[in-house]
């Protein structure tokens, strides 16, 4: 940080200027932006250092700021409402931008849509699997990870690292990414120690501090010893649990350094997997693909290094599970029942089987209810 | 009830008095305005920032294009009408925070009563002023129960509508995420979508939609409805002694459910425009904080139906500029809040000058 001296006369002077300046129409005309050169708008919709999804993203961006010819200009806390609209617009009015990246879920319906068919000469990604040709402009599409993959192995290293079987999951919503997580943590902890559970507390909301908080608690409290999360922001549950004493999982990006006594892994996007090919292909000047999804197999997802809670036995069973998955081993072996008892998957689904994307259960073991 | 917390809004007679009165209604809060500008220029000074430039960047973000300026506008849209809602209770007396519940729960009202009509082919009209009245008249009803609780249990209305609005999320989310989710929105629950054919369109030749003239169109018919109306006297009256406005023979209970009804009525239409709009659904982007950035423009307005639009204006520039300065001057998106917040402050702070300075006070002839 910088400090000047000011005085009270430089102070005037100084507004005065400003007014001056205000007072000029149209300061600044549209940048003009040189034939090949790529000026790419990110938009986030929190913080860009949440310890979660958007600090995961934004971390990931920089290595799009390295390309030559690539100009990333980004903005944070913008809404799901017309605020997205306006930001973006404003990129590629403002700033000659002509690749958007929308990070956040809603911006897509009707936003993102709504805004391609307007600047067809823009390109418009979206951070989930909602694209779809037949549907929707060739100028938009979507990138996604399948972060259930890497909480398959969080289950895996919690289900050997816990003293009692007993997984705490805080959830945000019920929605089919966020259940599929938690499946996927149970699924793990159950293949390496058939008696686990796993106990689920919906906030309701995406980022809501105090209610993590108490959901955190109230598992400790119903005898949970492993933590784990999938809010937009995981630092309220991840330090609760290290505060009391027990022994977590973290989600979206590295939550290590919050807990360095019970931190056993953690469900890690790698975002910048996806933005590397994106920087690689903008550099050759080539086209980006409409869609991209991926998990291990792609290296699309990962899993944080070993904290100090992780046993020698969950390490060594995790990195097994992760080169499974790696050799596209699937995780929904079916048959399957939810925690009614009725069967919900019949048979045994592919990792991207889009049957998984519409998943509306908490499957048997999971101690919780989605109503 | 207590005295007024809120400023009732002054009454000025022109002719009485003369220009003084006026020029101190404007003098006084454009004046805490450029105080403001000032002590935020210290902050980004001592950043390292330029204020110039930032400056600069909130004129050609805001206002400097066409496009700026339709962006400030459509931002602009929902804060006259939740700024509207503010200030009609706080004439009456009331510092309500209820125009956010309004807006979530008349938006979703809308958004529910449209599943029949879209369903089943309603006319498009008929369609849109079913769903604008029964946003109105949920957002209305929703804001009327913090008017009587307070007019007959002596509930605080602050703490009322507050909590209220927090009651009005829940309703909407247990609705959109159960009973009338739309199934084709596994991963964000939201209604059935209303379909491009029943959206409110933009106004011809621009990217605002109509919500922004209909806000024009109530402030303006809420200025006379305040200022020129036996009922906005009553109001007002009530808004500056209760008690002598009961001895009166005034309806005072009547008087604060009716401006409660008007606020809520506001707020509900607020949230029709961003259903009928923007979204087409509802869902929870419908909490956008719009009803509490409200409450800032109504009182930068001093309440005034009439300067509540130019002041929206110009939060929704501030805002339109937000993004622009994060993208050109590196600063977090945080800046533009910490400007709204230096100038509300200063804004209050200036309310003491009221009646202090000389130069506005009238002279014995009234000249």
């Amino acid at each position: 940080m910088t400090t000047r001296n000011f005085s009270r006369r430089g102070m005037l002077k100084a507004g005065a200027a400003g007014l001056a300046a205000a007072a000029l129409p149209m300061g600044w005309a549209r940048p003009a932006r040189a034939a090949g050169e790529v000026v790419l708008g990110a938009v986030y919709v929190g913080p860009r250092d949440d310890f979660g999804w958007n600090q995961g993203h934004a971390v990931a961006m920089e290595i799009l700021k390295t390309v030559p010819g690539v100009t990333v200009i980004e903005e944070e806390n913008v809404a799901e409402t017309d605020a997205v609209s306006k930001s973006m617009e404003s990129m590629i009015n403002l700033d000659g931008a002509n690749l958007i990246l929308g990070t956040s879920f809603g911006y897509f319906d009707p936003f993102m849509i709504d805004l391609a068919t307007k600047y067809p000469d823009v390109q418009f990604r979206h951070a989930a699997p909602l694209w779809s040709a037949d549907k929707h402009p060739m100028n938009l599409g979507g990138y996604f990870s399948y972060l259930n993959q890497a909480h398959y192995v969080n289950g895996v290293a919690a289900g050997l690292s816990s003293a009692t079987g007993k997984i705490g999951f805080v959830a945000a919503k019920p929605i089919p990414t966020v259940l599929s997580n938690i499946n996927s943590v149970l699924l793990g902890a159950r293949s390496v120690n058939p008696a686990a559970t796993v106990q689920v507390i919906f906030t309701g909301e995406w980022s809501m501090p105090v209610r993590e908080a108490e959901a955190a608690n109230a598992l400790v409290d119903a005898g949970c010893d492993v933590l784990t999360c999938h809010v937009d922001g995981p630092k309220v549950v991840i330090e609760t649990a290290e505060g009391r004493g027990i022994k977590s999982c973290g989600h979206n990006t590295s939550q290590a350094a919050l807990a360095p006594k019970g931190f056993i892994t953690g469900a890690e996007y790698k975002w910048a997997t996806i933005y590397a090919l994106y920087a690689d292909l903008l550099g050759k000047g080539e086209p980006l693909p409409n869609v991209v999804i991926g998990g291990y197999d792609n290296d699309m997802v990962g899993n944080t290094a070993y904290g100090a809670g992780a046993t020698p036995e969950a390490i060594a069973a995790a990195d097994a599970a992760i080169a499974g998955l790696k050799a596209k081993k699937p995780i929904y072996v079916g048959p399957l029942k939810d925690n009614a008892g009725n069967v919900v998957l019949d048979k045994t689904f592919d990792n991207y089987d889009p049957v998984l994307d519409g998943m509306g259960f908490l499957l048997e073991g999971v101690i919780g209810s989605i109503t | 009830m207590q005295p007024a917390s809120t400023s009732a809004m002054p009454v000025v007679t022109l002719g009485s008095t003369g220009w003084r009165p006026v020029a101190e209604q404007v003098a006084i809060p454009v004046g805490a305005l450029v105080v403001a500008t000032l002590l935020f220029s210290v902050v980004l000074l001592v950043l390292g920032k330029n204020p110039v430039q930032y400056f600069a960047l909130v004129w050609q973000g805001g206002f400097g294009t066409s496009f700026s300026l339709q962006n400030s506008l459509q931002r602009a849209a929902p804060l006259v009408l939740t700024g509207l809602a503010f200030a009609i209770p706080a004439a009456i007396g009331l510092t309500m925070i209820s125009a956010e519940g309004a807006l979530v729960l008349g938006g979703f009202a809308a958004a529910a009563v449209a599943i029949p009509l879209v369903t089943g082919a309603a006319p498009v009209g008929v369609t849109l002023v079913v769903m604008a009245v029964v946003a109105m008249v949920v957002g209305g009803a929703w804001t009327a129960i913090a008017g009587w609780l307070r007019h007959t249990r002596g509930v605080n209305e602050t703490i009322s509508t507050l909590l209220l609005t927090y009651i009005a999320i829940a309703i909407m989310n247990f609705f959109v995420e159960g009973l009338l989710r739309d199934p084709g929105s596994a991963n964000k629950p939201s209604t059935m979508p209303i379909g491009k054919d029943y959206m409110v369109g933009a106004i011809p030749g621009t990217s605002v939609h109509w919500g922004f003239v209909a806000g024009l169109v109530l402030a303006v018919g809420l200025f006379v409805l305040m200022r020129r109306t036996t009922f906005g006297f009553a109001a007002r009256v009530t808004g500056g002694n209760p008690r002598a406005a009961l001895a009166q023979g005034l309806p005072v209970g009547g008087l604060v459910v009716a401006c409660c009804l008007i606020s809520g009525a506001c707020g509900g239409l607020a949230g029709f425009y961003e259903v009928a709009a923007i979204q087409g659904q509802a869902n929870a982007s419908l909490v956008a904080g719009y009803g509490f950035t409200g409450i800032l423009v109504s009182f930068l307005a001093r309440h005034n139906p009439l300067v509540i639009v130019p002041v929206a204006v110009l939060f929704g520039a501030i805002e339109a500029s937000g993004g622009l300065i994060q993208r050109r001057m590196d600063m977090p998106d945080a800046t533009a809040l910490v400007l709204q917040g230096i100038i509300f402050v200063v804004l209050l702070a200036s309310d003491t000058l009221q009646g202090r300075l000389a130069i506005f006070q009238p002279k014995g002839d009234g000249k």
